[in-house]
């Protein structure tokens, strides 16, 4: 009996939650697929991009991650560069601490698979009346992570048996962060932290030289940021 | 890098992003509110991050040296054409990306 009534509530949740990640299943199937491939071309194994993004599952963070692999041994800078890189998750997080509380047990999985797609839906989307509101959000985060496993697997098997010209390939990553950039500009109503983003980044690159700009140019971000609080929070005009 | 050396890259990876996602779980109970500045980096924190990322991934491009940059450049103009006109985050991510694949392999 007891069985039977487990199933009525889960498979009513899946149900419910199985549409709402069908645009996630194009997106992740695509970019998956392309990450699995840009891994193989470089030098990895199919089971690595599995693994990886059974692991770490943030997209983006992991076309930067094949960049740290193939550069000098550096796990401080590896680990405060994926910080500034996931600081967003920061506020995803305090804005689902009242959706995710009384989920129980499930609610370590679904603060781990908090990527920005899952956040998204679980933020906006509600779970139907007589659907476990818990379970709906656990199978949104299950079935996201599903596709992004599928896709890099499949395009890490890909890579590794057909053989084409992959040379530029990596310019997924650039092309990824352009588009990602012109939407949050589209969002934002001041262009100050953005131009700043780019500003403070591009000297850094020069003065610093490729191998070390980066954590100056998170100092230099988080600094001016500090600093100009008033003026942009107002409108940015002062900026 | 030695096999090690990528586990021990990839577990900071996992830490951090990790760090990331529970952090606001153990640092604000539900029901306080949450501290002003960190509200603001909320709002300008991400722009600025993927504004250096796309610095980021063209950290190697020298306008000094090779192609000069221009790959990458009309690689970079066609994406955002693209992005404004369709708004089809992956058109725009495909279209780029094998554009600048041909170039570099035909062309330059």
């Amino acid at each position: 009996m007891s069985s039977l009534k487990k199933e009525t509530k889960y498979l009513p949740a899946f149900k419910a939650a199985f549409p709402h990640t069908i645009p996630i299943l194009a997106g992740f199937g695509f970019l998956g697929m392309t990450y699995g491939i840009y891994m193989s071309a470089s030098g990895f194994k199919w089971w690595h991009s599995t693994l990886i993004s059974i692991t770490v599952f943030a997209g983006s963070m992991q076309f930067v991650a094949v960049n740290m692999l193939l550069g000098a041994f550096n796990p401080i800078q590896s680990l405060a560069m994926t910080l500034m890189i996931n600081a967003r998750h920061l506020f995803y997080g305090i804005s689902m601490l009242d959706k995710y509380k009384g989920t129980g047990i499930k609610k370590i999985y679904l603060i781990f698979g908090m990527c920005d797609e899952t956040f998204s839906i679980n933020y906006t989307a509600d779970a139907p009346e007589d659907v476990d509101r818990g379970l709906f959000m656990f199978f949104v985060t299950l079935l996201d992570q599903f596709y992004w496993v599928l896709g890099s697997t499949l395009g890490g098997i890909f890579g590794s048996l057909v053989h084409f010209n992959t040379e530029g390939i990596s310019f997924v990553m650039t092309s990824m962060f352009v588009v990602i950039f012109m939407e949050q500009w589209f969002k934002d109503k001041s262009h100050a932290s953005a131009l700043l983003g780019l500003g403070l980044s591009a000297f850094c690159l020069f003065v610093f030289g490729a191998d070390n700009f980066i954590i100056p140019a998170m100092i230099a971000i988080l600094g001016v940021l500090t600093f100009l609080n008033k003026p942009i929070e107002k409108g940015g005009s002062a900026v | 890098m030695t096999f090690t050396e990528q586990i021990i890259t990839i577990l900071m990876v996992v830490l951090g992003t990790m760090l990331t996602r529970f952090l606001p779980f153990l640092l604000f109970p539900s029901g306080k509110p949450t501290p002003k500045y960190i509200q603001y980096l909320g709002k300008v924190l991400p722009a600025a991050v993927f504004g250096m990322l796309v610095i980021y991934c063209l950290k190697d491009v020298s306008v000094f040296r090779g192609a000069h940059a221009l790959p990458e450049f009309a690689a970079i103009m066609l994406v955002i054409i693209l992005h404004y006109w369709k708004r089809q985050v992956l058109l725009s991510i495909a279209g780029g990306t094998v554009f600048y694949m041909l170039l570099v392999q035909l062309l330059f």
